[in-house]
C-alpha cells in the first residue's frame, strides 16, 4: 500500500520553468472594457471585468488538477462518522439536471403541478419512513430542521399556554453540538443530561431532568457511540409525563431505515438529514435540506406552504387555508404556522435528488442500505486494532486511539490513502476515532480501511506526529492556522 | 511531568489562579491549565467595569483542542484586562503566570478569596 498525491504546482509558485509546474498563470489577467446600459447607480455597476485569459483546455485541466489535490468520497473511503459521507449516485444529479426541474419558483402552481406533485410525494416518503404524519420539505438543512422542530414545539407550547413556563430542553452530553446550538438560539435554557455508564441515557437522571420547565427532549436514536437507545419507551414516557416533547435528531436514522420509525417509538418532531441518508451532496456552505417531520398534533404548527393534493384539507394532517389553485396539487398555510424558515418551498434539486434515491432504492432497497451500513461498521471494527469500548453498535462505532494522539492518528492514515475517521468526539471515549464506512464500501474497501488503522496503531508517536508526508498538503500548523485567520480569498491577495 | 505553582499566588479547582496585591487581584490561568488546553488560539474576556463572581464564569479560552470557560476565583469588578492577548494568545501558553494573565480585579467585599486552594493544596490537586 503506498499513496501519493498529486501535487501540482502553479507557475509562479516557486522557481521559475521548471518541469512540473502547470498553466495557466491565474494571475495573467485579461481586462476588456464592455459598455453597460444600467438603471443602476454608477457606483453599483463596473464596465471592466478582469477575467483570466484562458482557452478551454488550459481550464479544463486546472480544475482536474485541483480535484487531484484533493479527497473526496469520490476518490476513496471517507469513514467520518457522524457526518455519514456517502457516495452520491450519479443519477440523481442527472434527474436534478432535466429540464423539467428547472422552474422558477413565482411561476403559478397550475404550471408547476409535476413539481407539487414530486414534493408531495416526498412528504408521503419521508413521513411513511420516519413514522410521522406530516413533513415540511422547507428547512434547508440538518441544524435549521433542529431550529425549525424547536420553533413548532414553542408554539405548541404556546397554544396551550406553558410558552414562557417551559423554558428548558434537555440534551444528552453525547448529542450533537447542533442540539446545544439549535436550543440556545430559539432562546431557550439548556440542561445537559450526563450519560450513563453503558454510554446511553440515564433513566434516573432523565427523570430528576424532567419537569414542568421541559419543552423539549432533543435525542439522537442510535446515540452517537451507536448505541441504540433500547429504554426509548421508558425516555418517552418520562418526557411525556412530564408534559414535554420528544424531539429525534436524524443523523442516524441510517441504522433503523426500512426497520424502525422515530414515531413508532414515540418521538413528536423530526428531522431528516437527506445528505446522510438519501445521498444528497453534503452542504459546505452550498444548498442542503433538513426536512421536519411531526405528529399530527403539530401540524398545524409547520412552516408554510407545504403541499397537498387539491381538495385534502379535511384530511390528517394536512388542514389549513389553500393558496388557491385549481390543478391536482396545492401549495397551503398550515393552520397555526411558524411562519417560513427559508426562501419558497425550500432548495428544490436537493429535495429532486433525494425523491429520486428514495424512489429507485424502494422500501427493500432502504432496508437493504441499513442492513449494510450496520454490517460494514460491525465487520470493520472487528478488523481494526483499536479497542472499542461501546457495543452493541449499529452503523458506525467509536474506537479509542489509547495512548496515541487521535489527532495524529488521523493524520497518518492520510498516508495510507484514506480519509480519517471523526477524532476526539464524543468525549466519552478518549481519543476517540468515530468510524462510519457506510453502505456504500465493499468488503475490499473495509480491509483496505482497516489495514490502514492498523498500520498507524503498530506506529510510534514520533512518525505520526510528523504525518502526513504523502498527500498534497504536509501537515499544517493549526495554532496559526487559528491564531491568524484568512477567511477570504482577498486575505490571501498580495501575499 | 511537574508544572510550575507559583507560592505566591491562590488557586481555584478549575485551575484559575489569583495573585493579591492589596485588594486588588489578577486572574489568570495555571501551568497546567495552559499545557491541558494545548495551544491557545483565542481568549474572550469581561471589559473594564464588568463584575465577576467567585466560582462563576468570566469568559472563554478556545485552544486547538477545546473550548473551555473561564471561571473566576474571586468576586469583584473588573479594572484591567490583559489586551495583548487578542493578538498574541499564545502569551498564555508561553507565560501564564506573568504576561499571559487575563484580568484585574478589585475585590468585593465578600470576594471569596478566603475560600481559594494554596498553592500547597493545588499541587496535590494536580499531582
Amino acid at each position: 500500500m503506498r499513496y501519493d498525491q498529486a501535487r501540482w504546482t502553479q507557475a509562479g509558485d516557486s522557481s521559475e520553468g521548471t518541469a512540473d509546474q502547470y498553466e495557466p498563470l491565474l494571475s495573467e489577467k485579461n481586462t476588456e472594457t464592455v459598455a453597460v446600459e444600467s438603471p443602476l447607480p454608477d457606483d453599483l455597476t463596473r464596465d471592466e471585468l478582469e477575467l483570466p485569459a484562458l482557452e478551454e483546455p488550459q481550464l479544463a485541466r486546472h480544475y482536474t488538477r485541483l480535484s487531484q489535490m484533493n479527497y473526496g468520497v469520490d476518490s476513496g473511503p471517507y469513514p467520518l462518522g457522524s457526518c455519514t459521507m456517502k457516495y452520491n449516485p450519479k443519477f440523481t444529479e442527472d434527474v436534478a439536471a432535466l429540464g423539467d426541474a428547472a422552474v422558477h419558483p413565482d411561476r403559478s402552481d397550475r404550471s408547476v403541478q409535476g413539481t407539487l406533485g414530486l414534493m408531495a410525494g416526498l412528504q408521503d416518503y419521508l413521513a411513511r419512513i420516519g413514522g410521522m404524519d406530516a413533513v415540511s420539505l422547507q428547512p434547508p438543512a440538518g441544524a435549521a430542521g433542529e431550529f425549525t422542530g424547536i420553533l413548532v414545539a414553542k408554539a405548541f407550547h404556546e397554544q396551550h399556554g406553558e410558552g414562557e413556563t417551559r423554558d428548558e430542553i434537555i440534551v444528552p452530553d453525547s448529542a450533537h453540538g447542533t442540539n446545544f446550538a439549535s436550543a440556545a438560539l430559539a432562546g431557550y435554557d439548556v440542561v445537559e443530561l450526563p450519560s450513563g455508564e453503558d454510554g446511553r441515557v440515564d433513566l434516573e437522571a432523565l427523570e430528576a431532568a424532567a419537569s414542568e420547565r421541559t419543552a423539549l427532549f432533543m435525542l439522537t436514536n442510535p446515540n452517537t457511540l451507536g448505541l441504540f437507545e433500547r429504554d426509548i419507551e421508558e425516555i418517552a414516557e418520562i418526557i411525556h409525563g412530564a408534559g414535554g416533547l420528544l424531539y429525534y435528531d436524524g443523523a442516524n436514522l441510517n441504522a433503523l431505515l426500512g426497520r424502525a420509525r422515530p414515531g413508532d417509538m414515540g418521538f413528536d418532531i423530526m428531522h431528516y438529514n437527506v445528505h446522510k441518508t438519501f445521498a444528497t451532496p453534503h452542504g459546505g456552505g452550498g444548498p442542503g435540506a433538513g426536512p421536519v417531520g411531526v405528529t399530527d398534533e403539530l401540524a398545524e404548527f409547520l412552516p408554510a406552504p407545504r403541499v397537498r393534493e387539491a381538495g385534502g384539507g379535511g384530511s390528517r394532517g394536512h388542514e389549513g387555508e389553500a393558496r388557491g389553485t385549481d390543478g391536482v396539487y396545492e401549495l397551503f398555510d398550515p393552520e397555526s404556522t411558524v411562519g417560513k424558515v427559508h426562501g419558497f418551498e425550500g432548495n428544490w434539486l436537493v429535495l429532486v435528488k433525494t425523491y429520486a434515491y428514495i424512489a429507485r432504492l424502494g422500501d427493500d432497497g432502504l432496508a437493504d442500505a441499513s442492513a449494510k451500513a450496520v454490517l460494514n461498521a460491525n465487520y470493520l471494527a472487528s478488523q481494526v486494532d483499536y479497542d472499542v469500548p461501546f457495543e452493541p453498535f449499529h452503523h458506525e462505532f467509536v474506537a479509542s486511539a489509547g495512548d496515541q494522539d487521535a489527532a495524529d492518528v488521523a493524520k497518518r492514515m492520510l498516508d495510507y490513502g484514506v480519509h480519517p475517521p471523526t477524532t476526539k468526539w464524543p468525549e466519552i471515549v478518549p481519543e476517540a476515532l468515530m468510524t462510519e464506512p457506510t453502505e456504500i464500501e465493499s468488503k475490499a474497501t473495509l480491509d483496505q480501511l482497516a489495514e490502514a488503522f492498523d498500520r498507524v496503531a503498530g506506529e510510534d508517536d514520533e512518525t505520526l506526529a510528523e504525518a502526513p508526508n504523502r498527500t498534497t498538503s504536509r501537515r499544517i500548523d493549526q495554532a496559526s492556522a487559528a491564531r491568524n485567520l484568512r477567511l477570504s480569498w482577498q486575505a490571501l491577495d498580495g501575499e | 511531568m511537574s508544572f510550575e505553582i507559583p507560592d505566591d499566588r491562590k488557586y481555584l479547582e478549575s485551575h484559575e489562579w489569583a495573585d493579591d496585591d492589596e485588594g486588588t487581584v489578577r486572574v489568570g490561568i495555571s501551568d497546567f491549565a495552559q499545557d491541558e488546553l494545548g495551544d491557545v488560539v483565542f481568549v474572550e474576556l469581561p471589559g473594564e467595569g464588568d463584575a465577576v463572581t467567585h466560582d462563576e464564569e468570566f469568559g472563554v479560552v478556545e485552544s486547538i483542542k477545546a473550548v473551555s470557560d473561564l471561571y473566576s476565583p474571586v468576586s469583584g469588578t473588573v479594572t484591567a484586562v490583559n489586551d495583548a492577548l487578542t493578538d498574541q494568545p499564545e502569551l498564555v501558553n508561553e507565560d501564564p503566570f506573568g504576561d499571559g494573565w487575563m484580568l484585574e480585579v478589585e475585590l468585593d467585599d465578600d470576594s471569596g478569596l478566603d475560600e481559594l486552594l494554596s498553592a500547597e493544596e493545588y499541587r496535590e490537586q494536580v499531582e
